[in-house]
Order: C-alpha cells, then structure tokens, then sequence
C-alpha cells in the first residue's frame, strides 16, 4: 500500500546520465552481475536441461551434446555462458561475504570488485583455451 | 530535485532478499559437490557410463533436483528485481513475471522428466 509521501531530509539532486557517470569499478561488477544472472536464466537453464536430458537418454546422446559444441558460434555461447556462471558465482559469494560484514570498507570493496571482474576473466580464458 | 520519498511495497523484500542468500548457498554448495566429484575422478575423463550411473544414484537425483528448485527460485528473485528497477509500465513487468513464472514451472516439469525418467 502506498503511504503518503514525506519530504526527505535534504533534497537530493538526481543525476542519472549513465554514459556521463564514471562508473567504480565496484558499480561495473554489479551491473555486470545483473547482466550474468539474466543470461544464466535466459540461455543457461534451457541449454542446460536439453544437454543434461539429451547426455544422460543414451551414448549417441551423450556425443549429440558434445558435437553440438563445436560450431564457433556454439563455442561462443558456451564461452559467453560459461563467463556469466564464473562471473555470477563469484561476484555472488563477494555478495554473501558483504553480508557477514567481510570487505565493507571501500578500499577492500574495490580490491574484491576487481578480484571478482579478473578472476572471473581468467576462468573465462582458461575455459577458452579447452574449447579452441 | 528528489523532494518526497514515497512508501510502496507489500513488505516481502526481506523474505525475498534472505531466499537470495539461502538459494545462493545451496548453489554453491551443489557447485563446490560436482567440483570436489570431477577431481576425486582423478582427471579420467567422463564417459557416458559414468555420467549415468552418477545421476542413476537416488540421492544424487534428489540432490541435484534441489539445485535446480534453488537455481529457479534464485532466478524469480533475481529477475524481478531487474523488471521492477528497469520496467516501468504495470502492464509489460506484470507480463514478463507471469512469463518466467511460467517458464520456471515448466523448467520445474522438465527437471522431473530428466532426473527420473533416466533408464
């Protein structure tokens, strides 16, 4: 139910041009972590259902999955997929640790931000190398 | 100038945001489990066999539907959240939930007819 509205304690500027606001890095995690998790629902739960059904219904299954990634364009959206559960796994658990009070103070938010962005990244990369 | 603040809500954002936290737990836990199984293999590589008989054990179906119960639950919570931040029109945000509600339902029958109608 909607509450009438108060005033707030000092007026408070509202300033949201998103391409004239240097974002922290801190901010280009989160968006990203937004981003990550629509792709996992998006492309992640279907494609890992069928490949989970179609691997386990026989051997010829099993290899059906297989072949079916190694198109480029397939290899891509495995790489793309397998950056957004990196990604969201990660940034995820720097989330649960903020919430135990771990990494609160600004300097260590931005050190973790930048952990989570890289390492993520590297995952990415090492997943890369198997696939090509 | 940001002037008047307005109360909206039907007041479940804590429920929501500690189904997050708890679902997000039971995820990792499932992640770190398949991890922790793929190395006790020794780096032998996966074979059909051994991918059926993993999931033909009972336990490892009831845990492995749990995962995915927790993976839609953490979808719904985190999806609405995008459509009410970016979806400004009733209309279009009530239709996108009603869509991945349904789509989780239907990821729900779906994740059943995997896990036990293996051979």
């Amino acid at each position: 139910m909607p509450t009438a509205p108060r005033p707030v304690d000092r007026p408070r500027p509202v300033y949201l041009d998103l391409f004239h606001i240097r974002q922290p890095i801190p901010a280009i995690v989160s968006i990203l972590h937004r981003v990550s998790g629509a792709l996992l629902f998006l492309i992640g739960i279907p494609l890992g259902l069928w490949a989970l059904q179609t691997s386990l219904l026989s051997a010829e299954g099993f290899e059906r999955v297989h072949d079916a990634f190694t198109s480029p364009l397939a290899k891509l959206v495995l790489l793309v997929l397998a950056w957004s559960f990196f990604h969201h796994l990660i940034a995820g658990v720097r989330h649960l640790l903020a919430d135990v009070h771990i990494g609160l103070d600004l300097p260590a938010a931005r050190r973790s931000a930048a952990i989570a962005f890289v390492l993520a990244l590297l995952l990415t990369l090492a997943v890369g190398a198997r696939l090509w | 100038m940001v002037t008047q603040k307005v109360g909206v809500g039907a007041h479940y954002g804590l429920r929501d945001w500690l189904a997050q936290r708890i679902t997000a737990v039971v995820i990792t836990l499932y992640v770190a489990l398949v991890i922790v199984m793929m190395f006790a293999r020794g780096g032998e590589p996966v074979d059909h066999a051994a991918w059926h008989s993993l999931f033909a054990r009972g336990w490892f179906r009831v845990v492995s539907f749990v995962f995915l119960i927790a993976v839609y639950y953490h979808a719904w919570v985190g999806l609405r959240n995008i459509f009410m931040d970016y979806v400004k029109p009733t209309g279009v945000r009530l239709l996108l939930q009603t869509l991945v509600i349904c789509a989780l339902i239907g990821y729900t029958g779906w994740a059943i007819q995997v896990l036990w109608g293996i051979a």
